[in-house]
């Protein structure tokens, strides 16, 4: 790109009069352009509908290499689809690769984008990427302070210094300093993958932590089955538990009578396992139901771990459902977003087991919680103590909320 | 004098004459999926000397590099949950990069900690490349790394995933991309406009997990593999011409004779195919449950097919007949499958990343050579133009005769 400095040695005046007219009266034109062409990528529709257009108007944005079509890029991302914004973030990896000679100002107007959290998460994170690849010594400097920012990848990065921090205090024998470091790690981790580690590193260090209570697991509810689930048709069929709670009713099951039982977890990762109350059944279909306080009415976000199919309705509302068998289960599996209101929600999951009979198909069972759009846990306000296997030995048999 | 403009055409008709002059390689085990390079004089006598290159790679993969012209093309996937997708472009000659670009994954990461989000290889009709992964993100670029279409097919069928990972690599085939996104809950194979990546058919699959990829059967049709056999449908119009339903494996692929009339399919071991003109039930020409592919895929050279077995041991046996011939033990065990070229076929073992070249001339295979390049290894190599590039998590190698 040649800067004006350097070009108008090759324009003769009244060239240079004819592009300042032209530039004064094409650069309302140009700004209207790259309006234009991020609403056509804002557009593109379902199964490639809009992508011959999407292209065109790729094409013109990435040539108007200027910081003003990039920030107006920047800016669509907080309210592109997930499809539109990978249109959007190649069409910024493009321009602002040929801003490359202007690299303090784009600096200093993707870091104001940066830094305002109202910002998509994860353009917010690429930003912070541009942003690092001019100036990786800035980058490093402001990473610790992102201890508890929005993003989860954002977070991650200051988390993980933190962590370096607490394993370089335990290896000089200062237990106590490296508590506190892993401590601060932990409050603001969201991750599993961060959360683990430090959860056992505290652990080693005689520290307590309780884990269903950081990620917000629903850890108590009422379970029924079983009901039949042979040759898998059990996934579709409507049983009484989809048409109506009442957890002192009996219903005719796959081999017995089925009435609800409560159970609690006491796995660190919030596992509820109806093999405890069912037994090691096959090709059978259970349900477990929670109800959950919130303080207010908001969005939130539903998150799954389950290796057996599984259907999900809230507040009577069915969200989403998968008949997918013993393929894998982590934390977070499945993301949903839900509405809560304020007051009373309930929650009814449905979990089926199938025929197979292999040693790595005996697992019946989900992990759920409840969190923001970050990740972070949201407690309902009725949530009781985390389970701890003694006491809850001791429990009297009353209905419990999560 | 010679003007501008005509140093600029003399300019362009050399670029295109580099890139006609070469033998490129499109897409999985190659551009008909056969694993072989004809035209190749790939070392053999492997040793360190025969690195040419090798890179950083900014994510994990198995998918194989392709190779158009004097461009080598890879994807990958990175962050601690995979979502963040790569495709690189690297200078074949020097290994530089020439462009990257990333996207963020739309759909479900969530795989088998052994595989990864970039399992797919990306394939070409060399003018633009379609870059698939398992988070069921398609991707076309033109060869300079700008954006023609994307589809997030989970976020068109939020339960086309598979919670152990993705991996089938699309073709193309009659000028329609061809991708299979089996699984246990909506599983489909579906033709896709190549120009604007929208579904030109979409064919419902069984409800099963797969990670196989179709095969070009002739110019005009593909074979499906899955757990009931064999599909052949039509690339333009999805119709369905004939079946095979004696079942197959959900991981190794079939492969096709040189001249496409018999298919080896992971079937009851290996079961050689021959497709009927009037579209009936193809005949069985032979079945040899001994020769049993693990993961890799089996390869045809000459007149033999070779096998690499769960045990790590390579196996040879007639094409014709299925009789068998020798059997050769490598250093395994594989994820990756075959390629051959120069007479000999190439692998690289999972562990340490061992990449041994097996001599296939004489009546017994003979290991000829090996470079331990101390990495996991998981994907296929790619060859073209003398030179074998093969990619692990961390690196991509060009490996070919030093000059």
């Amino acid at each position: 790109m040649i800067s004006l400095v350097t070009a108008h040695y090759y324009i003769p005046m009244k060239s240079l009069f004819v592009l300042i007219t032209l530039a004064i009266n094409y650069l309302p034109l140009l700004a209207n352009q790259t309006s234009t062409s991020i609403e056509t990528i804002l557009a593109i529709g379902p199964e490639g509908k809009g992508n011959s257009r999407a292209s065109k108007a790729w094409e013109e944005l990435i040539n108007q290499p200027d910081q003003k079509t990039l920030m107006s890029i920047f800016g669509a991302m907080n309210e592109a689809g997930p499809v539109a914004s990978n249109w959007l973030r190649s069409a910024a990896e493009v321009v602002f690769k040929n801003l490359q000679e202007d690299q303090k100002t784009s600096i200093n107007t993707l870091g104001e984008y940066f830094l305002d959290k109202k910002n998509s998460s994860r353009a917010r994170r690429f930003a912070f990427e541009l942003i690092k690849r001019n100036d990786p010594e800035v980058a490093a400097e402001i990473i610790p302070g992102l201890l508890n920012d929005p993003s989860p990848e954002l977070r991650r990065d200051a988390i993980s210094l933190l962590i370096k921090k607490g394993k370089s205090l335990e290896e000089e024998g200062k237990k106590n300093s490296a508590i506190l470091i892993y401590r601060q790690a932990l409050n603001s981790a969201i991750e599993a993958n961060q959360v683990k580690p430090l959860s056992e590193s505290l652990k080693r260090l005689g520290a307590k932590v309780d884990l269903p209570k950081h990620f917000g697991f629903l850890m108590r509810w009422h379970s029924i089955g079983p009901f039949d689930n042979t040759n898998r048709n059990g996934f579709e069929k409507v049983y009484p538990p989809e048409n109506e709670i009442n957890l002192e009713s009996e219903y005719e099951g796959k081999s017995q009578a089925a009435r609800w039982k409560q159970i609690e977890s006491y796995d660190p990762f919030g596992k509820i396992d109806f093999n405890k109350p069912l037994g090691l059944l096959k090709e059978s279909v259970a349900y477990a139901y929670t109800e959950f306080e919130s303080i207010s009415s908001r969005t939130a976000e539903l998150r799954l771990g389950c290796k057996n199919a599984w259907k999900i309705w809230v507040n009577g509302d069915f969200i989403f459902g998968r008949d997918e068998y013993h393929r894998g289960q982590k934390i977070d599996q499945y993301k949903m977003n839900i509405q809560l209101k304020k007051g009373k929600n309930t929650i009814l999951v449905k979990a089926c087991q199938n025929e197979q009979t292999e040693e790595w198909t005996v697992q019946w069972e989900f992990q759920l919680r409840i969190c923001d759009e970050s990740g972070v846990a949201i407690l309902a306000s009725n949530r009781e103590a985390t389970p701890v296997k003694d006491q809850s030995e001791r429990r009297s048999r009353r209905p419990k909320k999560s | 004098m010679i003007t501008t403009n005509k140093v600029l055409a003399f300019v362009s008709v050399l670029s295109l004459s580099q890139i006609a002059s070469g033998e490129d390689w499109l897409q999985f085990r190659g551009n008909d999926h056969r694993g072989i390079s004809l035209k190749s004089e790939t070392p053999t006598n492997l040793s360190k000397n025969n690195i040419a290159w090798k890179i950083p790679l900014p994510g994990r993969g198995l998918s194989s590099p392709i190779v158009i012209g004097n461009r080598v093309f890879l994807t990958a996937s990175s962050t601690a949950d995979q979502s963040r997708l790569h495709v690189i472009c690297a200078n074949k000659d020097n290994g530089e990069i020439e462009w990257e670009r990333q996207f963020w994954a739309t759909g479900r990461t969530i795989c088998h900690e052994k595989t990864c989000v970039a399992a797919p290889t990306p394939v070409s009709d060399g003018k633009n490349i379609y870059a698939l992964y398992s988070s069921n993100d398609l991707i076309c670029l033109d060869l300079d790394g700008n954006l023609k279409w994307i589809r997030g097919l989970m976020q068109d069928y939020p339960n086309a995933s598979n919670s152990l990972g993705l991996a089938s690599s699309p073709i193309i085939v009659d000028g329609t991309l061809i991708v299979q996104i089996e699984n246990d809950s909506d599983s489909f194979v579906s033709g896709i406009n190549l120009k604007d990546g929208s579904n030109i058919w979409k064919l419902a699959r069984t409800k099963k997990a797969n990670w196989t990829s179709p095969i070009r059967l002739n110019d005009k049709e593909v074979a499906i593999q899955g757990s009931e056999g064999i599909t052949c449908v039509s690339a333009k119009s999805g119709t369905v011409q004939w079946s095979f339903n004696e079942g197959a494996s959900t991981i190794p692929s079939s492969v096709t004779s040189a001249d496409s009339a018999i298919l080896y399919v992971p079937s009851n071991g290996i079961t050689a195919i021959k497709p009927r003109k009037d579209n009936n039930t193809p005949e069985i020409v032979w079945q040899e449950s001994q020769l049993r592919p693990g993961t890799s895929s089996p390869i045809i050279v000459g007149d033999n097919i070779y096998i690499i077995n769960r045990a790590g041991v390579l196996n040879a046996a007639k094409k014709d007949t299925g009789e068998r011939l020798w059997r050769l033990r490598l250093e395994g065990p594989f994820s990756g499958s075959p390629v051959s070229s120069n007479g000999h076929i190439y692998v690289a073992s999972e562990r340490k990343g061992v990449f041994q070249s097996i001599d296939i001339n004489g009546k017994e295979g003979m290991l000829r050579g090996s470079i331990e390049l101390g990495e996991t290894i998981l994907g296929t190599p790619a060859i073209a133009n003398n030179s074998i590039f093969i990619r692990s998590d961390g690196h991509l190698w060009k490996i070919s005769n030093p000059k």
